[in-house]
């Protein structure tokens, strides 16, 4: 033992270190059981609530979107379908900075201003959790790529398939159909959040605004496992979603399309409705646009452009275009002028080519130049289309008549065709006057409203409804485009006139066509069959007394509207069609011809029609007679 | 021989805990601490193997760490602990030295700067100070007498001090903690006199709120309080606290079976194969499985205990015993972060957690306790 060891004491130092050891051993066992304890805690005291939060961890209750209702033409043509289209969305829990993340998108794929603005509107609405926000619907296969490839650093983008409309004929079928597209601000307030939870898009205009509900269908939901990341990895039970209902039509894509190639470059309506059923053909509001646009959402620049365009091609005019309905009136208030009793057929007027109201200097001018000469009848006053003759006849039978009458033909009230939104049109009247302007009636009033102008106004579909109205003989059968049931419908009420009464009126329509002296007569050119039509000129602007008409010193936009109403074949009607071009000026001219297409048209396709199937092998239509 | 017997002959009172000698001893190993090592190394693999994903990349590697780390701990088992004892201080003044370095020249990550780069082969010096600052203590306090005066526990706690506050410059409290409290268990082995504990505790007392103000970073609060109140940032820092809690509490009693951990397998677990591989071990073998871990822990904590009982020399004693409790300490902390009982400090839980710096450095510790375990008595 030397000096430096004799400080040293090893068995008491061994002793120490024992004892500190066996007391350190001590608290490691303590804090073991402490390590233990908090595992059993968890493992079995919380062991119920913990599993509840790892199951809601993984397991996502999502809503399988259904897939909405088709809708087909008469014939099983596919009007509205669903494509699978890939949409880019954000979860926006997972996706790191949001602006960067959108600054980055833009680089790759272009993303356009309108695209962001809606992407952020519908970020701030109510979401669930991990609810994916779209950024851009419908990506094409480049885009699609692209995001493939540098899909690892875009954290919390996701492609998703999901179905999309898709008008095959979507500009032939926008003003009907209308179209679908994002649920916005206004529309969120008011549809269900179940039924829409996993639906992006909604109906907004025409048909799939309407039937919005049965198309739709309902929704399905699946719980899902799936990772952090929110990728789902397998399925754990589904309800599948109720599919929308099909929609079919009474409609006729070809008629539908080629009512709009005879009205390519104008500006008009055209409809045609069977008068069996009251099932409309076709129904043509040009111009139009585009209806595919809007489901993927349009550019905010070219909706601005549509909405904008003096030809306002989003305008159905239709429903929605009200037209003084001018000389087309004239079978009707024949009607009204025979039924009533205050003339019979054989009353006859001269036309010096204006009208006079007892008293007054004011001169109601005739259409014609000179009037059309002595001796004109009802039949004349029809086939040449006299003025002069209505206003006489309008006056004798008053307002209260030809408003009564007027309304029989559903002129001045909506036509109720399963459409989301119509126009009324007017049919004046005392009372229409007082309540609308305040002013007591006039009998100029009357003179114009005898020929369809002053007041009056018409939709193109309330003008097509009269017309299949003439054309059965009174019987009233709401226009319908969805068919609901395939046998023939009846009539809901019938126009009482006598059978004389009615075959006078159609000889007279007949013979606006078929008569070498009726305004429509360039029409009936290898007519195999007999067409009853009228004609009208609506004044968009009033000529004032002693003026002449120049078509030539009117702008364009000035020119009279032309119309034209007509039924076939006259013996056994089965079409009736009106037809009205902006600015047309003639309606023998402009419009009259559009009809004869769209019903030789319906001939061809619908040879029994002309009741002559078992007879004749088949039907020249438009062929030499 | 005839002094082997008489060695013989002094150790057979006790030899329940001095066992006796045999040819391991030859190639100075300890046979139970290394059959435990093994198994803990293979249920190690096993577990990693579900908490990577199925990633055999993972696990090859890891195997490759425990098979570097057994060479090492071979390696280190075979220097005398006397070598170790005279040599301390150069491990200590080398890591020392490298930490000043990281504060001039490291690289940094996640905001803090804790790696050297030496010809492309990155480390952390802080890692060489867990094992150098419980050596140069043990080598320190060895030689003076036991317990501890006044002087020798001033001089123990400087060269305590200085690595920690190095490594929370860098800054990364939780290794610094560790490496204080490896050097703190061999002064409190050597006998630090009780006032002198009491004193600590009161000191403290007053330091920690301190700390808590002025010596913390705020990502170092933000873990402390995230710890408190994991709901409070669901997806920031308490995600990883509320995903483990999850992810044990629903492994129940049996688990929900291997590689059947929906927490770990759906990736809600971060940090699966590495810090919080333990979560992933309570889902998929529930408390069952970690009980048998936290038994295979205990058994080596006591056969290191036995061994730090049984070695020759007090140098030995201090720096096993420090060495076994420090081990103790990483498995508690991972332990407690990983089920909410400790703020997230980014310890790995030995030989279960992914990665090669962790185990090497435990091997070369278990090195040293097995070059402890077959020291001879010293002469004299």
């Amino acid at each position: 033992m030397n000096d430096d060891h004799a400080l040293k004491n090893p068995q008491m130092e061994f002793r120490l270190f024992v004892g500190r050891m066996l007391f350190a051993m001590l608290v490691v066992l303590v804090m073991a059981g402490v390590l233990v304890g908090r595992y059993y805690y968890l493992q079995v005291v919380r062991y119920d609530g913990l599993t509840t939060l790892s199951d809601r961890n993984r397991v996502l209750v999502e809503p399988v979107s259904p897939t909405r209702g088709l809708i087909y033409d008469r014939n099983g043509v596919l009007l509205a379908d669903n494509r699978s289209s890939f949409n880019l969305s954000i979860v926006v829990e997972r996706a790191g900075e949001l602006d960067e993340l959108i600054a980055e998108l833009d680089e790759l794929i272009g993303v356009s201003a309108s695209e962001k603005k809606r992407f952020y509107k519908q970020l701030n609405r109510r979401r669930r959790p991990y609810e994916p926000v779209p950024l851009r619907l419908d990506l094409n296969e480049k885009e699609q790529g692209v995001l493939a490839v540098n899909e690892y650093h875009l954290p919390g983008v996701e492609v998703t398939v999901q179905l999309l409309r898709d008008y095959p004929l979507g500009k032939e079928t926008a003003h009907v159909l209308g179209y679908v597209g994002r649920i916005n601000d206004r529309e969120i307030q008011e549809l269900d959040p179940v039924r829409y939870s996993g639906t992006l898009v909604t109906g907004k205009t025409g048909l799939e605004k309407k039937y919005e509900d049965e198309l739709l269908g309902e929704v399905g939901y699946q719980t899902v496992e799936t990772n952090a990341r929110g990728r789902v990895m397998q399925q754990l039970e589904r309800t599948d979603p109720a599919p929308g209902k099909d929609l079919h039509l009474y409609l006729d894509s070809r008629l539908q399309q080629l009512a709009y190639e005879n009205l390519e470059g104008e500006r008009g309506a055209v409809v045609a409705i069977e008068i069996a059923t009251g099932g409309v053909l076709a129904m043509a509001s040009a111009p139009t646009f585009d209806a595919n646009e809007f489901v993927t959402g349009i550019s905010f620049d070219h909706y601005d452009e549509l909405l904008n365009s003096p030809d306002r091609p989003l305008f159905d005019r239709v429903l929605q275009g009200q037209y003084p309905p001018g000389s087309t009136v004239k079978p009707i208030f024949g009607l009204a002028a025979l039924e009533s009793g205050v003339i019979r057929s054989s009353y006859k007027i001269y036309d010096p080519g204006f009208y006079q109201l007892k008293n007054e200097e004011r001169k109601f001018r005739d259409w014609k130049k000179g009037g059309h000469g002595n001796s004109i009848s009802l039949y004349d006053a029809i086939v040449q289309s006299c003025d002069t003759f209505f206003y006489d006849v309008g006056v004798k039978m008053t307002i209260d008549t030809l408003a009564q009458y007027g309304s029989y033909f559903g002129l001045g009230e909506k036509t109720g065709l399963d459409m989301p939104t119509e126009r009324a049109g007017i049919m004046p009247s005392r009372a229409w006057k007082k309540g609308a302007r305040g002013l007591a009636w006039y009998p100029g009033d009357t003179v114009n409203a005898s020929i369809g102008q002053g007041f009056s106004l018409v939709t193109p579909m309330q003008l097509a409804e009269a017309t299949a109205r003439l054309a059965s003989r009174g019987e009233v059968r709401p226009p319908q485009l969805v068919r609901k049931q395939h046998t023939v419908m009846p009539p809901v009420n019938i126009i009482q006139a006598s059978e004389a009464n009615w075959d006078y009126v159609h000889k007279a329509m007949q013979d606006v066509v078929h008569n070498i002296r009726g305004t429509a007569q360039k029409i009936n050119r290898g007519l195999n069959y007999h067409i009853a039509g009228k004609t009208g000129t609506a004044q968009v602007v009033g000529i004032k007394q002693d003026e002449e008409y120049d078509a030539e010193l009117v702008a364009k936009r000035n020119r009279d509207h032309a119309l034209f109403i007509a039924f076939a074949p006259v013996e056994n009607p089965k079409i009736a069609v009106a037809v009205i071009v902006e600015n047309g000026e003639h309606g023998s001219s402009a419009a009259a011809p559009v009809a004869r297409q769209i019903i030789d048209a319906y001939m061809n396709y619908y040879p029994e029609a002309l009741g002559k199937i078992s007879d004749q092998q088949s039907v020249k239509v438009g062929g030499q007679e | 021989m005839s002094q082997g017997d008489f060695v013989r002959q002094m150790d057979s009172g006790s030899s329940a805990i001095y066992g006796t000698p045999n040819h391991w001893h030859k190639i100075h190993l300890d046979l139970p601490l290394l059959v435990l090592l093994l198994i803990l190394a293979g249920a190690g693999a096993f577990v990693l193997y579900s908490a990577s994903g199925q990633s055999t990349h993972h696990v090859n590697r890891q195997l490759t760490y425990y098979s570097v780390g057994l060479l090492v701990m071979l390696v280190t088992a075979q220097i005398p602990p006397r070598f170790l004892e005279r040599w301390a201080v150069i491990p200590y003044v080398g890591g020392v030295s490298l930490l000043v370095g990281v504060l001039f020249f490291g690289i940094g990550a996640k905001g803090a700067q804790r790696w050297l780069e030496l010809g492309g082969f990155r480390f952390q010096p802080s890692e060489i100070l867990k094992i150098a600052v419980p050596l140069m203590l043990a080598s320190y306090l060895a030689r003076r007498p036991l317990p501890p005066n006044f002087k020798h526990v001033i001089f123990s706690l400087v060269f305590i001090a200085i690595p920690p506050l190095l490594v929370v410059l860098q800054p990364d409290l939780g290794t610094a903690i560790l490496i204080a409290v490896s050097g703190f268990f061999v002064l409190f082995l050597a006998g630090l006199p009780k006032r002198y504990l009491g004193f600590a505790l009161l000191a403290a007392v007053v330091v920690l709120p301190l700390m808590w103000l002025y010596g913390l970073r705020d990502y170092q609060r933000q873990r402390i309080l995230t710890m408190f109140d994991p709901e409070a940032d669901k997806l920031g820092a308490g995600w990883n606290i509320i995903q483990s809690t999850i992810a044990i509490g629903s492994g129940g009693i049996d688990g929900k079976g291997w590689m059947r951990g929906t927490q770990s397998q759906l990736d809600f677990l971060p940090e699966s194969h590495t810090d919080f591989i333990i979560a992933v071990l309570a889902e998929e073998f529930g408390l069952i499985g970690v009980l048998l871990l936290m038994t295979l822990f205990l058994l080596i904590i006591v056969r290191c205990v036995i061994i730090s009982l049984r070695a020759q020399s007090m140098f030995g004693r201090l720096l096993a015993g420090s060495l076994t409790l420090t081990f103790f300490v990483y498995i508690f902390v991972n332990m407690g972060m990983v089920s909410g009982i400790l703020p997230v400090v980014g310890v790995p839980l030995p030989f279960m957690s992914y990665g090669g710096t962790s185990i090497v450095t435990l091997m070369l510790g278990f090195g040293m306790l097995m070059s402890v375990s077959t020291e001879r008595k010293r002469p004299g």
